[in-house]
């Protein structure tokens, strides 16, 4: 057995041809193409191996929903997009992250840091998780517009001005009131939506949102659901949000691709992943939510723990928790295959699987 | 069934310097033995405190907390034993484990504390079954970890076994699962759905979360909280289904579902307005005015509605509703 995941590790790129990884939308209308992105961490105790051989496109104006839980490599995969990784990440040779806009295309990977820095917030804003820890604690919110906009060479002051009041308002705070505002003075679901207008300030045709909405209050998440929404028809942008939340998902997302153990193990349009799931991965997680609408349902966790990512299991990743496991799951890693038009799963067994999955509904 | 944890117009104030926050207004609430009550609202809106105030942590600044008819705070001696019978178990599994112990350690040291076991090998032994109660067997894999060794569903688990140790009758759970991977928040209901059912264990389970809320009290009751008050108590399958509360009407149909068919299709409550008031800045009459779609100027702003039962199990507090 070890000869066979020694072989399979030496010839990775052959297991995994590009001709594999093909999503729906076509090169033309793709703003952003990812390809083999690998990503690992120098740990104290080994390598720690946080995206394997990840790749997917986002067409222009789609809205990809990446959905992992904790140590998926979700996180890490957003920070390597606009190459905010700490210290201690390498990015693996043969990846590529391609990026798309009026014909002209590029790899974030191979940028300049000139270069990136227009890349980031100009055409590329990124809205993390600690979002209420993102702003300058000293400085009033007009100043922090300010800030940015002179960060990427606009200084005109008026015109900034402007634009930051049409944006709080399209997220529906009071724009003067909150122009004036330092952030200790606005609470944590404001301070999200003054981050939103923020990242919108110079136009971006890709934003990327880690955990939107985690610690905030029901309403407030419903109000910032129903804001994303609205801005995204507005303003056409792609946007790709990560998180553990699948009815987020199930809210804005038009394809959602599901991570584990820093691979996506599915990806397809929304209603084809929740009503027809492919991976066991990802149909554990749906029977593990329960909804507020409709009958009690029967729910189930999904058995054991997630990986270590410095001791990989052989094979499949997910094989110590799948009701579905047989030898060839434990020896050889699946890859991901085309299960329908438009859906890719990395399961050997996905036909037998999906065949017994059953929405409660 | 008699009450075994009552609320008699419990309040809670806090100084801020000059400034005084009302965390908990006036709350009744009585909760019977082997119940499950789900205690839900968002932030600010006094469950933490409320469930503080029923572990015995915090003392209420008005009203009781009864324990078997009794105020917890005028037992003297026996204050001790109510400790015991009423155990927290907190949201934050990285927080509340001592990570220098082991997890014989953590388990065992009440056992000793308390003088519920006679010697090490009876403590072995009750650890061994205590662990095999939250389902972490076999037990000698978890003995000698250390907290960090866990992961937060294991270590949530540990708390619960830590809770176990001095046979508690009632069980304030927290936000217990909200920092516990979503694929595993269930199986740790259900276990503590098992203690309710084979040890009998009464609990009260604190939670933003709507669809666990409904999940793990389906049996029980919900009880609503807005910015320090009681606004609606109902059986679970009622209140899911059919609330009376504008609030608890607005925050259902504002929950998002894991369902893209239900949730983009859901009809949502429009809300007067989006700001949350301060509890520093409370408004006049009844908290929820300023937002509610069926507000009565002159009545909803001047009187501060009480819970009225409605029958069948229902209460709710609005003027407005209960005419």
């Amino acid at each position: 057995m070890s000869d066979v995941i020694a072989r399979s590790a030496a010839t990775k790129q052959s297991l995994f041809p590009p001709e594999n990884l093909k999503p729906a939308p076509k090169a033309a209308d793709t703003t952003l193409t990812v390809q083999n992105l690998s990503v690992d961490y120098l740990g104290r105790r080994g390598l720690v191996r946080a995206v394997r051989d990840v790749s997917f496109d986002l067409a222009h104006g789609e809205t990809l929903s990446l959905i992992g839980e904790s140590g998926s490599g979700k996180t890490t995969l957003g920070l390597t997009l606009i190459r905010l990784l700490p210290r201690a990440a390498r990015i693996r040779e043969g990846g590529r992250i391609i990026y798309r806009r009026d014909g002209d295309e590029f790899d974030v990977l191979a940028l300049k840091p000139e270069e990136l820095r227009h890349f980031r917030w100009k055409e590329c804003a990124m809205v993390f998780q600690s979002a209420l820890n993102a702003l300058n604690p000293v400085l009033r919110i007009a100043e922090q517009f300010e800030d940015t906009a002179r960060a990427h060479g606009t200084s005109r002051t008026q015109e900034t001005r402007q634009r930051a009041l049409e944006l709080l308002r399209l997220v529906k705070l009071d724009p003067e009131r909150v122009l004036r505002s330092y952030p200790h003075e606005l609470s944590g679901g404001m301070r999200q939506r003054v981050l939103f207008a923020m990242s919108l300030l110079l136009d971006p045709q890709l934003i990327i949102l880690d955990e939107p909405t985690t610690a905030l209050d029901i309403l407030t998440q419903r109000a910032i659901i129903d804001i994303l929404r609205q801005l995204r028809q507005e303003m056409k942008f792609s946007l790709l949000f990560i998180s553990h939340d699948l009815s987020l998902a199930a809210e804005l997302a038009d394809r959602v691709a599901t991570m584990y153990a820093g691979a996506i193990v599915e990806i397809g349009n929304v209603y084809e992943t929740f009503y027809h799931p492919q991976h066991p991965y990802t149909m554990g997680l749906i029977k593990a939510v329960p909804t507020v609408t409709g009958d009690m349902q029967a729910l189930a966790s999904i058995s054991g723990s997630p990986p270590d990512l410095v001791n990989l299991p052989p094979g499949c990743k997910f094989h110590p928790r799948c009701p579905y496991a047989t030898d060839r799951c434990r020896e050889e890693e699946p890859t991901l295959v085309a299960v329908a038009p438009g859906h890719l799963a990395a399961c050997w067994y996905s036909e037998v699987s999906s065949s017994t999955f059953q929405v409660a509904s | 069934m008699s009450s075994l944890i009552s609320l008699d117009h419990v309040s809670r104030t806090f100084r801020q310097g000059n400034r005084i926050v009302k965390a908990v207004d006036n709350v009744s609430l009585d909760i019977n033995e082997g119940e499950i009550v789900c205690l839900v609202g968002e932030s600010g809106c006094g469950k933490t405190t409320t469930g503080k105030m029923i572990a015995g942590l915090l003392r209420p600044t008005g009203g009781e907390v009864l324990f078997e008819g009794q105020d917890i705070w005028a037992m003297g001696r026996d204050f001790k034993r109510y400790r015991q019978a009423v155990q927290i178990i907190h949201q934050d599994p990285y927080a509340s484990l001592n990570p220098v112990h082991q997890v014989s350690r953590i388990l065992s040291a009440p056992l000793f504390r308390h003088g519920l076991v006679a010697n090490q090998e009876a403590a072995q032994a009750r650890l061994r079954e205590l662990l095999g109660i939250v389902d972490m067997t076999p037990p000698e894999d978890f003995l000698d970890k250390y907290p960090h060794q866990l992961s937060g569903g294991q270590r949530q688990r540990v708390s619960v076994a830590r809770a176990l140790t001095v046979h508690p009758r009632f069980i304030v759970a927290d936000e217990a699962v909200s920092m516990v991977d979503v694929s595993i928040r269930v199986s740790l209901l259900n276990m503590l759905t098992r203690l309710k059912d084979e040890l009998g264990v009464t609990f009260l389970f604190i939670t933003h979360d709507l669809a666990l809320a409904k999940y793990f009290a389906w049996q029980g009751r919900i009880a609503v909280m807005y910015l320090g008050r009681l606004i609606e108590v109902s059986l679970t399958p009622r209140l899911v289904t059919d609330p009376l509360h504008p609030y608890s009407k607005a925050l259902l149909s504002a929950v998002p579902e894991a369902d893209p068919q239900i949730t983009r299709t859901k009809q949502r409550v429009q809300l007067r307005s989006l700001d949350v008031p301060s509890l520093l800045n409370l408004p006049s009459g009844c908290n929820f005015h300023p937002r509610c779609p069926l507000f009565e100027e002159g009545l909803c702003d001047k009187v501060v509605p009480e819970l009225v039962d409605m029958g069948a199990g229902r209460y709710v507090a609005c003027h407005v509703i209960t005419k």
